[in-house]
Formats: structure tokens, sequence, C-alpha cells
């Protein structure tokens, strides 16, 4: 609740700039590595947008310890459940993140995570429901002191 | 490293409530991308997979990458409809297996 309130505080704030900058970073391209394990996990299907609910910090100071919420619209039962989802960083060395499977008995697809991110970058979250469509939702973090160590 | 797994859900539940459970497990997830002071890389050694079983059938479960953080923190939900043992293993890369169980009850 609380990030949404900052966003939209956030969103007033920067007025206009925010409005003309947003459109652009919702549809930036997923670069590199994270592409390849996108196609992997999809088989090349388009994903919609929606349902997902992602929550990162929009500044992380430590890269070591991003915490990671993610929250999808679903009635989580045995007809109609989210299956995976897969969490990707397409910034980090090697792209993958963690890839959650929930079931029924999960009641909700809610989780949350600590993530590390090496740099300023987008965390993209796929989900495939057990009819087999996939939602997609992603994220930019800036990050201040990045988290893969080296 | 031998630290038992901390893991955070109510004693009991009313049937059909779907509750919250934290788990925290101690462990460095070993990125494999350090180096040490000789410049030799530090070989990986992370937790790849966490499980969730409820009387014996699947949860939640998670397949993980270098990409989480060190003492991997996991938070998931669990809908109870009847009483049981809640089971967790966190597999390291070595092959061995951490493992824990919670037990509970329905809510009179």
């Amino acid at each position: 609740m609380k990030a949404i309130n900052r966003r939209q505080a956030f969103a007033l704030g920067g007025g206009f700039v925010m409005l003309t900058l947003m459109p652009m970073a919702a549809d930036a391209e997923v670069t590199g590595d994270a592409a390849k394990w996108i196609e992997k996990f999809t088989g090349g299907k388009q994903a919609a947008k929606g349902k997902i609910s992602l929550d990162l910090p929009e500044i992380a100071e430590n890269g070591n310890t991003v915490p990671l919420s993610i929250n999808i619209e679903s009635p989580m039962t045995a007809d109609s459940y989210v299956k995976d989802v897969m969490i990707l960083a397409d910034g980090n060395p090697n792209a993958g993140v963690a890839t959650l499977s929930f079931t029924p008995l999960s009641g909700k697809a809610e989780a949350s995570i600590r993530i590390r991110l090496a740099t300023t970058q987008n965390v993209v979250a796929i989900a495939k429901m057990s009819d087999g469509s996939l939602f997609m939702e992603q994220k930019t973090v800036k990050v201040t002191i990045g988290g893969c160590g080296g | 490293m031998a630290d038992k797994p901390r893991i955070k859900l109510p004693k009991e539940a009313a049937k059909g409530e779907v509750i919250q459970i934290k788990t925290l497990v101690s462990h460095v997830m070993e990125s494999g991308q350090r180096k040490d002071a000789q410049g030799k890389a530090i070989p990986r050694k992370i937790i790849n997979k966490f499980a969730c079983e409820f009387n014996g059938k699947p949860v939640f479960s998670c397949a993980l990458e270098p990409a989480i953080s060190a003492n991997p923190y996991i938070q998931f939900d669990a809908r109870i409809d009847e009483a049981g043992t809640f089971k967790f293993s966190w597999t390291d890369d070595d092959g061995t297996v951490i493992t824990a169980e919670e037990k509970i009850a329905l809510k009179a």
C-alpha cells in the first residue's frame, strides 16, 4: 500500500516529465541474457500486461539485498491458478533470479524474497497461468551500491 | 551454517483460511562471481531449490539463482483445509538438504 502512495505522490510531483517518460520505460526492450530466459520460459509466446503487481524499491541503496514482493491476481482454485512465475534482472551477470511455483494450495499467488542487483536495471516478472496464458510486468530499480561483489 | 531455519506461521487456522508463512535460513549464497584476494574465483555455493509441502502435497516451491541474497528469506501463503504438517526443504548446490517441519491445527 505504502509503495503505491509514494508512487502516486511521485507521479504528481514529477508531473509532466514523468508523464512523458513513463510509457517509454514501460515498453523498454529486455536486453541480452534476459531475453533468452524469457524465450525459454514462454516458448516464444507473447505475454500480456497486467494481473501482476511487482513491488520493489525505486532506489535500492544496497544491491546486496533488495526486497521484492509479487502479487498476482488469480482465484487460485484447482481450475484456475498461477503456475510458475519467473523473475529476471536484465542487468545482472546472470539474468535469472528465481522461479516461483504455486499450487492451488498456496491460496494466494503472493510471495516475497530478497534479491541481489548488480546495477541499476529492470526487474521482470512473467507469470504462467494454469491455462497457459502469460502475463508480464517490469520495473526499473536504481541501485546505489551493486550487489554482485567482485 | 548448521543454524536451524527460522519459520514463522500461526499455530492454528480456520478451515479454508489463507495463512502467511515466513522462512529464513542461514546460508552464504556464494554467487560464484566473486574473487578472493588472490584473484581466484570463489566457487558457487547456493541454495538452488526451496520447497514446501503440506501433508505430502506441494504448496509452494521455487528455483533459486545466485541473484538471491545471502540468508534467503522467502515468504508465501498457504490455504489450510485440514490440520497437518508443513515440510520445508532447502537444497544446497552440494546436495545437502536442510529440512524443517511445522504443525498447524484447525481452530475449534
